[in-house]
Formats: structure tokens, sequence, C-alpha cells
């Protein structure tokens, strides 16, 4: 047993507003640079819905993930190492910029430059790649935002598999889900596997995974191997980029900035211990099915003495031990089941979770017909449909999906009834294996959602992380730069032809006007 | 003055572009690895006819590198040792450059026509990346150029000096370019060309040529960095 801590997070989808505060904030952060305009390190999508880049979950299209080969092994669906060394020089699988979106700007300075006209000045856009006008916008990060484009379109989202989907691009069966998506941070990351360069890794000691960029080379074949579409491809410097889950926070016990501003509260991060030595085993079982069950068996129950006194044995610090016993994210995955992996039949493993989303009840037509299972609603009788989210959250299995959702309806119930009706209705939690103190539990993380519940990030031993922090903290450190250590700091071209990354060539300057 | 631009070009400047080449990279590798990465422009422009066109370039370049490389350090004797006769070598040569050269050349039009007018492709090329392009495929033509004059003498003998040539400059033998004083302008616009191209190397993406990934083949999948 080889026993690794890693900084798990779960999304309550059931709470997601879709405001993408996440989103704006990341990239305020992380992806404000030329060459990353197009890129998101989290974005949202309004499901159904193709999603960005487009098609992202149609693996037939983009071969991402993991296949498992007839003799039991699986290797990248891209290909094996041979393969993708052939591919090299044009990688067949990899989305070009369009299938993401073509990145603008606008000419906000024409609003304030503009000679006097009849008519009101406009701010058109302007193309990043090449500062060209854009007369139409033809797709965007956020394109179907609240069911936009037409059914038939959205309809090809793979989520629709085993779904009698026509009856949903009906006006009265029509549903919507917000999906919050960034870098899983798998315990079996296929873009890792796929790089030719060996320059992505995963962090031993919090399990997140990281782009060397001194050591990338561009060849692009993560951006292939990542089913989630997590990697991107930044066109101004030639290397791949990221999600970095804030690391330079999370070493010092802060929530990453998606998980600090989201204003719904539906983000939890912590700690969970898993056996490294399984997670091979795990990914390459035979049943597609069998995928979610098989990875929470990965992971280490935090409370075990024996797993405890194991996990100080390899060196794994108290206070990670501590936060494990604390974590959110477990008690979701683990011990009340609420919580999934996205897509698990990619076999990565992935460490991002989610609960599923309840919503309204089949209501206006069906009134009067709603199944009613004793005192919660039928699963069955909500808009979205359960094979929906099953495809997404667990490769089609509904059984563990509708009992997460029917323990979210039974905690609801009894909530409602203790604090609206004044009665205790302990009956409604039996049948969904719950007991008034575990739905207590549920009901603090879940509903009331503490920011000090929601997050608990032990700190990086100062004496371990030195090295990660000479740049900053450091007397005379270069701060924070792109590789090149304090070299590349600087913005001029150097020798080697590398063109200023700050360069922004596409608002055309004019000249001070005079003063009148 | 003839001979001394011989002197110069030919028994001189290789050590000077050599120099560069080996310096160049082992400094821009120390000092500045963030800049060293292939420069794909696929994901701005990711047609069927660059995709194609990518490819032929590269195995074309690759074959012809590789041809050059045994083609012209290769003694004599040696290849005559198992029975190859220098008018076969010329052969050999004339027929596997033209292959080859046929093949980049194909792709290398593509490219160079994606690069010089996909608008994407042209707005995001650093003045380096067009260079390095068009001397390739000025190399490239000059190369196969060298092929009419090739075939008026077959007894092998101007690429028995320049291979002579070859072998004198990378053993450190004085004299080198006497081997070379009287063959074709063709050969010689190649050979200059070429130099330049070591003496670009440094300072262009074609830095990516080091580090084509040999180990991936056997490396595990999974890559955990310990702190």
């Amino acid at each position: 047993m080889r026993i690794r801590a890693q900084i798990g997070k779960v999304l309550n989808l059931d709470k997601c507003i879709g405001c993408h505060t996440c989103s704006v904030t990341c990239k305020n952060v992380w992806t404000s640079r030329e060459g990353m305009e197009y890129a998101w390190f989290n974005n949202v999508e309004t499901k159904p819905g193709i999603g960005y880049p487009k098609e992202w979950e149609n693996q037939d299209r983009w071969n991402g993930g993991w296949v498992r080969k007839s003799n039991g092994s699986i290797q990248p669906k891209i290909g094996g190492r041979w393969r993708i060394l052939a591919n090299i020089f044009a990688n067949p699988d990899m989305p070009a910029i369009d299938d993401y979106y073509e990145p603008w700007d606008y000419d906000y300075g024409f609003l304030q430059n503009a000679p006097d006209t009849k008519t009101m000045p406009t701010a058109r856009p302007r193309s990043a790649l090449t500062g060209k006008r854009m007369e139409k916008i033809e797709w965007g990060p956020n394109w179907e935002e609240i069911l936009g484009t037409e059914f038939k379109h959205r309809a090809k989202d793979y989520n629709f598999e085993g779904v009698q989907k026509e009856i949903y691009g009906q006006f009265e069966n029509t549903f919507m889900m917000y999906l919050p998506r960034l870098c899983e941070h798998c315990l079996n990351p296929t873009c890792v596997a796929s790089c030719p360069s060996g320059a992505i890794y995963k962090r031993e000691e919090d399990g997140i995974v990281l782009i060397d960029q001194e050591k990338c080379r561009g060849w692009r074949m993560c951006v292939s191997g990542c089913p989630y579409k997590k990697i991107y491809y930044n066109w101004k410097t030639g290397k791949s980029e990221k999600c970095i889950f804030c690391y330079p926070r999370i070493e010092v016990g802060e929530p990453t900035v998606c998980s600090e501003t989201c204003v719904g509260r539906i983000r939890y991060l912590g700690v969970l211990l898993y056996d490294a030595d399984r997670i091979e085993g795990a990914a390459s079982v035979p049943n597609e099915q069998d995928l979610y069950e098989a990875q929470l068996d990965v992971f280490l129950d935090p409370n075990d003495p024996e797993i405890i006194a194991e996990a100080r044995k390899q060196g794994i610090p108290e206070n990670w031990i501590e936060a494990a016993q604390q974590s959110p994210v477990y008690k979701m995955a683990m011990d009340w089941k609420v919580a999934f992996p996205l897509h698990p039949e990619y076999r990565t493993l992935p460490m991002v979770w989610y609960c599923p989303p309840l919503s309204p009840i089949q209501s206006a037509a069906d009134a009067g017909k709603i199944g009613f299972n004793g005192e919660i609603p039928d699963v069955d009788a909500l808009r979205i449909p359960v094979r929906y989210l099953a495809n997404m959250l667990t490769a089609g299995e509904e059984e563990p999906v509708v009992l997460a959702m029917e323990r979210m309806l039974a905690m609801r119930a009894f909530m409602r009834a203790r604090h609206v009706d004044g009665v205790e209705k302990p009956e409604v939690l039996e049948r969904v294996g719950l007991d008034v103190e575990t739905v207590e539990d549920m009901y603090r993380y879940m509903a009331i959602a503490d920011y000090e519940d929601r997050f608990v990030i032990p700190t990086n031993k100062r004496e371990n992380s030195e090295s990660i922090y000479d740049g900053i903290s450091e007397r005379g450190g270069c701060g924070f730069s792109f590789g090149g250590g304090c070299d590349a700091g600087h913005s001029d071209p150097d020798v080697f032809g590398g063109k200023p990354l700050a360069q922004r060539k596409f608002f055309p300057i004019k000249a001070d006007r005079e003063k009148a | 003055m003839e001979i001394y631009l011989n002197q110069f070009f030919f028994g001189v400047f290789p050590y000077i572009a050599g120099a560069i080449f080996i310096l160049g990279s082992l400094l821009r590798y120390e000092r500045g690895q963030y800049t060293w990465r292939a420069m794909s422009s696929q994901t701005l422009n990711n047609s069927r006819a660059f995709r194609w066109g990518s490819v032929m370039f590269h195995v074309g370049i690759i074959l012809l590198f590789f041809g050059h490389l045994f083609g012209l350090l290769t003694p004599p004797e040696v290849y005559q040792a198992i029975g190859i006769t220098t008018a076969a070598k010329q052969q050999i040569a004339i027929w596997a450059g033209g292959i080859f050269g046929m093949i980049c050349l194909a792709g290398m039009t593509i490219l160079v026509w994606r690069r010089l007018f996909n608008e994407r492709v042209r707005a995001n090329s650093a003045p380096a990346d067009t260079f390095i392009l068009v001397l390739l495929y000025l190399q490239l033509l000059t190369g196969l150029a060298t092929i009419a004059v090739s075939v008026d003498h077959p007894d092998g003998y101007v690429m028995v000096q320049l291979g002579s040539w070859a072998q004198s400059i990378v053993t450190f033998q004085a004299g080198a370019w006497e081997y070379v004083v009287d063959v074709h302008w063709i050969y010689k616009l190649h050979m200059f060309l070429g130099m330049i191209m070591f003496t670009a190397f440094p300072f262009s993406r074609l830095v990516h040529i080091w580090s084509w990934p040999v180990a991936y083949v056997r490396r595990a999948y999974q890559v955990v960095r310990a702190r």
C-alpha cells in the first residue's frame, strides 16, 4: 500500500445558479493573456449542449481518455506510445481553435475617439488572432447559455445516449442544468500519459497535475489525450497550459479562486487519502459501469487506525491526516454517496466530483399525477432524466444516482418537516438508509455550507515546500514568472526570437488628440 | 580573392557555423528553455492539407538528413568493402535524394504557402519563423537542382570530393576547402545555405529537433514528482 493524499473537490450542482463568477475570476487571475484568450481553465456549460470545445464528450470524434485492450491493460485512446510519436508532426485528434471559438475583443477605444457622427458609435469586434475585423461572431465560450441554439444542435450532447431525446425538444418537456468544468486532476490522467516530453506530472503531496513550462515542447498530445479537453495550447508561447488548481493558494491553505468566489457556495475542497497501488487496477476494470465503485475502493478511510498508522509511517503529515478526517469531499463521496466522478468511463479516475442536481417536478401538465414515494417525490418525476445524469456521472448506471437524489430529497423533506411543520419525521430517512445524525450533518455541509466546512485545506509544511516558494518569498527572489527563472520576466524580445508575451497588437493606436 | 573566399566559406565558416550551432543550442537550453518548443500553429489552421503537408515535410526532411549524414560521412573504403561501387552509390544518392526531396518539396510547398498566405498563421509568425522556412525551402530547391548537375558525371567523382570535404571538416583537417574549390557553383550554394541553416539553428524554432522524444517509448505512462 502506497498512501498518497490529494486535495479533491466536489461541486454541488443542485445549488449552481450558472452565474459564471468562477469562470470570470479564474480568467482574470490566470488566463487573461495573449494566446490564452480562448482558454477557460474553468467554464460553466448549460446542459444539454455540445459544450466547449464542441462535442468534447464525443470520444469517437476526439479520442480522449483511455481504452481497455483485449489483454486487460489500458492505453490512451489516441494510441500507444509509438502511435503517439508517429502522429507528432500533425496531430489528427487535435481540436483547432475554431472548435473552441475564435477569440476576439472590441474596439472600445472607438467609443471615446469616434468623430462627430449622427449615429451612436459602436465597439465592433476584432479577432485576437489576426487583429482584423470580425463581421459576424459564429461561436463563443458560452454559446449555448440557457439553452441557446436549436435543440437539434444541442441534441448531439453525448449524455442523451439511451434517452428518448426527441420529447425533450418540446417546450413542455425541456430541461436544463449547469455544469461547471475544470481540470479533474485525475488519479490516472491521460494527459500525463500522452505527453512525449514527460513535462506533465502529478504532485505527490497534493495530487495537483501541472505542466512544466520549461519541459513542454509543444507536441500537443496532451490536448488530445485529455477527454475533458481541459488542456489548452497557448498559440502565442507554443506551450500547453492547464488549470493549476491555484496551487500557490492551496499551499498556504486557501481555496482555489473558483471555489473562493463561488456565490452559490457549491464548491468543496478536502483531502482524500488513496492507495496509489490500486490505481492501475481500478482504471482497468472490464465493465465501464464498475469504474465508479472501483474508484471508491482506491480511497482510504482516514478514521481507520491502521490506515492512520500506515499513513504516518509513509510520511503523510499529521495535519493532512486530520484534514482528511474532516474532509467534506470524503463525506460527500464516501460516507453519504451523494457525489460522483464526471464521466468515469474515460478511465482517468477524476478527482473533481459532482452532486447531481435535483430539478423541478414535471409540474403543471402533470399536476396531481406526481408519483410520490411515501414522503418524497419519485426521482423519475424530476424533469432531468435520470439516465441523462447517469450517463454523465456513472457511465450510465442509474442506481447510485437515484439513491443520491433520493437522499437529497429525503434531507429536504425531513428538514422541511422539522423547520416548517415543526415535526420530526425520521421515517422519511429510513428508506434511503440515513439516520437523523447523518442527515443533520448533510444539512450542515450541503445546505448551510459554511466556509470552514466547505474548505478544509491543510497547509503545506513550510520546511517541505521551501523550493516552491523560493521565487516568491525569499529575499532577492524573482517573484511570479512564466518559466525561465528570473530571465523571462522582462518583456523585450530576446536574442532567440521570443516575442514579448504581453504584446497586444490589435488595438489601433491613435496619436493623442490635441487639446482643443 | 577567389581562393580567399573559397578558403573562408568552405574552410573557416563551417567551424563558425558549427560553433554557433552547438554553443548557441547549449546556451539557449540552459538560459531560455521556456522558448524551446516546436511552435506548432496547428491550432490556428488545422486543415487536412496542412496535416498532409506537415507530415510529408517532416518525413522527407528527416530522411534527407540521414541520407546526407551517412552519404557524406561514410568513407569510400567502407561502402566499397560491402560491395558498393562509387558510381552505384551516386545512383543510390540521386534516387533516394530525389524521391525524399520530392516528398519534402510537396509538403513544404503547402507549408510555405500556408505560412505566407494564411491570415492567422501569417499574423502569428515571428520573422524567424518565416525566415527559417524560406531558407529551408531554398535549401531544398538548390539540393534538388544539384541532381541535374550530378547526372552529368555518373562516375561519382564529385560526390567523393564532397564527401572528403565533409569528412575533413568533421575530423579537423586543414585544407578541406581544396576538395570543393572546383565543384559546380550549385553545390557551393547548397553548402553555403546549409551552413547558414546551422548558424540560424539556435535562434529559431529548429531547436525542437534536439528534443525529439525517444525516451517516451520506454517511460511509464504516469509521472509523479515528489517535492
